[in-house]
């Protein structure tokens, strides 16, 4: 099966650089699945969760931000945060859910809404790709 | 010429100051091995978002975006980024005459300070300081780079700023760094290179650039707050290094002194005696 490079970076390393055989990642509008030889394509990245098969083997990584280029045979993710699923530190995640669902509970100033949304999605995907 | 007492004392308070100067540049050594390492590979990740930055825009060369307007620079910003403490040999100052002396030549500029030493120098100057960042640690987080580059952003789509200015230090190597300015905003595009590709946008030009420009901005500060903490590092140890050469030179002049004094306090002692018999015979 022909391969495609995945080269996943956020801006103080590079988390993963292989050779991959299909890949999904969390386009802002929905999920998408990229294969060897896809055209150029340039896509803006949400919060979630990011997969690439190599041979019998599936990577997992909460993704936040940023985004995603394909071009000659190359994926680019570049994202704020990337974190495989042995990195997560599922306690942290989960305080941080609670926090974020307590804040959106009270519901004080709407700024604080936004970065609490933000923050309550971003615990939910570390918890869902730690827990598999 | 001293006594003998007043010279061990200064032995001993010089001693002391080389073990610290010593200590120091032994920690610094330690955390610039890791800040070099950082900054060595953050370099190509700054490069990422405006290799398809500069792709983007030589594709779609009508997008418009607010980080991108041009207009006439009335308010100018200055990020200037400094270390938060002293102790390292010019960096802080180089870093400040530079930027003072820019700023000197222009009208209605405003600063945004990073770190604790050129937020005491604008404010001690008088300057118009907007916003200020103290305290980054010896361990440069992703969070403050974006914090700072948020500031910036949005004094400038306030139009507050029209155009904005950063001022850090560019690490080459622990003995050499040179302070440098570049324009942070508007954006400009690096020139295109070869072939322009056809891409796919998804969902536009426009969404994406929304989030490539931001992007670019926030890497452009990280990158210069890592070459900074380095380079503060860099002369912070060579800093050091020299000031205990110094102190080991000093010990040595002060302890041949005192072996002077010792010897003349002996002889004029011998000579006491000497002249004592001498009277009672």
């Amino acid at each position: 099966m022909a391969a495609i490079r995945l080269e996943i970076v956020t801006p103080e390393r590079v988390v993963f650089s292989e050779d991959v055989d299909f890949i999904v990642a969390p386009g802002s509008v929905g999920y998408f699945g990229v294969l060897a030889n896809h055209a150029p394509l340039i896509t803006s990245m949400e919060i979630g969760e990011l997969r690439a098969k190599q041979g019998n083997q599936e990577l997992k990584m909460a993704i936040s931000g940023g985004f995603f280029e394909v071009k000659s045979n190359k994926a680019v993710v570049l994202a704020d945060s990337a974190e495989k699923a042995s990195e997560i530190d599922v306690d942290r995640a989960r305080r941080a859910k609670e926090r974020a669902e307590e804040r959106l509970a009270a519901k004080t100033a709407d700024i604080d809404l936004a970065r609490a949304e933000v923050a309550l999605k971003r615990a939910i995907t570390r918890i869902k790709v730690a827990g598999k | 010429m001293p006594g003998m007492r007043d010279i061990t004392r200064r032995i001993k308070s010089v001693k002391n100051i080389q073990q610290i100067t010593k200590a120091m540049k032994m920690m610094s050594a330690a955390q610039l091995r890791k800040a070099q390492e950082r900054v060595i590979a953050a370099r190509p990740l700054a490069q990422e978002p405006s290799e398809v930055l500069s792709r983007l825009v030589g594709v779609a060369s009508d997008l418009s975006h607010p980080l991108l307007a041009k207009r006439e620079p009335k308010n100018i910003g200055y990020v200037v980024i400094t270390a938060d403490r002293g102790f390292c040999g010019g960096y802080n100052a180089n870093i400040l005459r530079k930027s003072a002396g820019e700023i000197k030549q222009l009208e209605n500029v405003s600063l945004i300070t990073v770190g604790r030493k050129s937020r005491d120098f604008f404010r001690r100057s008088g300057k118009n300081i907007v916003a200020e960042f103290t305290g980054l640690g010896e361990d440069i987080q992703f969070g403050v780079a974006k914090k700072i580059a948020q500031k910036v952003m949005d004094y400038y789509i306030a139009e507050e700023f029209d155009e904005v200015y950063l001022v850090y230090t560019e690490f080459v190597s622990a003995l050499t760094q040179n302070p440098t300015t570049i324009k942070l905003l508007p954006v400009e595009p690096p020139a295109e290179e070869g072939a322009s590709v056809d891409y796919i946008y998804e969902p536009s030009a426009e969404s994406i650039l929304s989030v490539l420009l931001p992007k670019y901005v926030e890497t452009t500060v990280f990158r210069a707050l890592l070459e900074s903490k380095a380079s503060e590092l860099g002369a912070r140890m060579t800093a050091m290094g020299s000031a205990t050469d110094n102190a080991k030179e000093l010990i040595a002049k002060l302890t041949l002194s005192y072996n002077r004094a010792r010897q003349a306090a002996i002889t004029r002692e011998i000579s006491e005696i000497v002249g004592g018999a001498a009277a009672l015979e």
